[in-house]
């Protein structure tokens, strides 16, 4: 892979955030910076799974189109985005953004900026295992109040 | 003339799977006058996005379909 080009991947497994995060920072060694951000399920509220449904026609595509969004407002050396589907249980990683910059604002504001659009426009829908009964979760408005500062 | 309908997020639970094929219809108006009326009425919700053969359609856009289609009814996103 070219170390310009941004890495987008959609898993259906778990994965190790810190490793990858270690990867793409030893790929990115002329970068000043740079800035990771993990989600990961949150443990407590009685939730005992979580489920990310995708479509396969677009919620990837979107999410390279996001990457590309990004690239072109901020001067990165490097862009990461790794997103989980399927079921996954508290603790474990859901997203993975980073974002190498010569300079360390370009670096957090992008990644900012990929994680207010990854959780409020990406093609994702989520439903919560609760008390042994599955619930489907609606948009939440924080969501589109985050995006909205961007402009 | 066989069509693939995918349902996503909560539409899944309406519908009783996450797709399901129907018989052809020229228009998307035709394959919901098919379907059970409460289904249908969940996929006119205005709040529920279309994609044809994975291009997302635009409000008011009625494409006409053929053989093989794939449509798809995209609720409001939750969230990653």
């Amino acid at each position: 892979m070219d170390a310009g080009a941004s890495d987008v991947r959609l898993l259906t497994e778990s994965f190790d955030p810190a490793a990858a995060l270690g990867a793409f920072t030893d790929a990115h060694r002329a970068a000043g910076g740079v800035v990771g951000f993990i989600g990961q399920v949150r443990a407590g509220d009685g939730v005992e799974a979580l489920e990310l449904r995708h479509y396969d026609p677009i919620t990837l595509p979107a999410m390279c189109d996001l990457a590309g969004r990004v690239r072109a407002r901020w001067a990165l050396d490097g862009l990461l985005i790794v997103h989980r589907t399927g079921v996954m249980h508290p603790g474990d990683p859901i997203v993975l953004v980073a974002a190498a910059a010569r300079h360390r604002r370009d670096a957090f504001a992008a990644a900012d900026f990929a994680m207010d659009h990854l959780k409020s426009e990406s093609w994702f829908w989520k439903r919560e295992k609760a008390h042994g009964a599955w619930r489907w979760i609606e948009p939440r408005a924080e969501d589109f109040e985050d995006i909205r500062r961007w402009g | 003339m066989p069509l693939k309908l995918v349902f996503l997020g909560r539409l899944e639970d309406v519908a009783g799977a996450p797709d399901r094929e129907v018989a052809g219809a020229d228009s998307i108006e035709g394959v919901l006058a098919a379907l059970e009326p409460e289904l249908a009425a969940a996929l006119r919700e205005p709040r529920i996005r279309l994609a044809v053969n994975g291009v997302l359609l635009a409000g008011g856009d009625a494409p006409a379909l053929s053989h093989g289609d794939e449509i798809a009814f995209l609720p409001p996103v939750s969230g990653g």
